[in-house]
């Protein structure tokens, strides 16, 4: 996708929200990337854009601005059957207003789907970064409440809850990540948002 | 006897010296230096920007309440006592704010070499952030 656009005029910017370096590395030596891959360790980036899982992808136009907010959209359609998310509308969307065939989604319209945060959101975000300083200090059992707090603050912030799995002990593709799923689905919360009625 | 607290905030860390962990102060002169901001007989002040608040409130004996400061920003505030560390979070008000202004958040952050690129370096092209992870 990168490399087809790269001469329109077109960058992507990749930032991978992990606990270190480290954990983003295989991916990244992988993909061998042109454009920036970029690590986040502080969640800064779900932070100054609302951001409540991943993959969520913004579109910015050349001044800029956000030319269609957070969605939800992955590189290819490995997940569909679970995320219910088709990646080739994104795609085929994306390629469109990059050689300037369509328009993005006017300044009211971006506004319309954006899903600002609340002061629950951001209290939730502290709380991690209390957390995540916690553990990073090896006091794993103390940052524990913190993080509990955080997702009761939070319940829909999957950066937060998934996110930390790891760190706490717990498996983000096991069992812990199967009970956020289905509590989800319970409590009508999706782990995913894309955009509604997008055109 | 004042003890070291760890204060979060702003992607930063810093240090401060603080009588009662459950209270944390800091010196009202150190307010512009940490966080921004000047106190003023108007209020909390940032350019020309000026905040109301009760001072008596704000300032007491031991400095300049944390608390008492993030309310008035509208900033949550938590802290863990035991490790004598804080986190000052940002605002969903101005969160919020700079979102529906549409402009681009910037940042700044390292690749897996150590060399930072910013959103900003990229103005003149169309951008498709994509914010993943491994987990």
């Amino acid at each position: 996708m990168y490399e087809e656009l790269a001469d329109e005029g077109f960058t992507v910017i990749t930032v991978g929200i992990e606990r270190s370096p480290d954990d983003a590395r295989p991916w990244i030596e992988k993909a061998r990337p042109q454009h920036p891959s970029l690590i986040d360790i502080e969640h800064l980036v779900p932070d100054l854009y609302g951001m409540i899982n991943v993959p969520t992808v913004v579109w910015i136009d050349e001044e800029g601005r956000i030319a269609r907010p957070n969605d939800a959209s992955f590189a290819s359609n490995r997940f569909k059957l679970l995320t219910g998310l088709d990646s080739k509308r994104h795609l085929r969307r994306l390629r469109a207003w990059v050689r300037g065939e369509a328009p993005a989604l006017t300044p009211s319209e971006v506004r319309k789907h954006q899903d600002l945060p609340t002061a629950a959101d951001q209290e939730a975000r502290a709380e991690f970064t209390l957390a995540w300083w916690l553990s990073r200090e090896g006091h794993d059992d103390d940052a524990e409440p913190h993080y509990v707090r955080a997702g009761e603050l939070a319940p829909h912030d999957i950066t937060i809850r998934r996110g930390s799995m790891r760190t706490r002990g717990l498996n983000p593709m096991g069992l812990a990540f199967l009970k956020l799923a289905i509590k989800s689905v319970l409590t009508r919360n999706p782990l995913y948002r894309p955009l509604k009625d997008s055109p | 006897m004042p003890v070291t607290m760890t204060l979060l905030h702003d992607g930063r860390v810093d240090e401060i010296s603080v009588a009662d962990l459950a209270r944390p102060t800091i010196p009202p002169d150190q307010l512009e230096s940490l966080l921004g901001w000047e106190l003023k007989p108007e209020g909390l002040c940032q350019g020309y920007m000026c905040i109301p608040v009760d001072q008596d409130d704000l300032v007491g004996e031991d400095g300049l309440d944390l608390r008492v400061l993030a309310d008035a920003l509208q900033r949550p505030f938590v802290t863990d006592e035991k490790h004598a560390v804080a986190s000052l979070g940002a605002s969903h008000h101005d969160r919020g704010e700079a979102l529906a202004s549409l402009d681009a958040p910037n940042f700044t952050l390292p690749d897996l070499g150590g060399n930072l690129h910013s959103l900003s370096d990229e103005r003149g092209k169309k951008v498709l952030l994509v914010a993943y992870a491994s987990w």
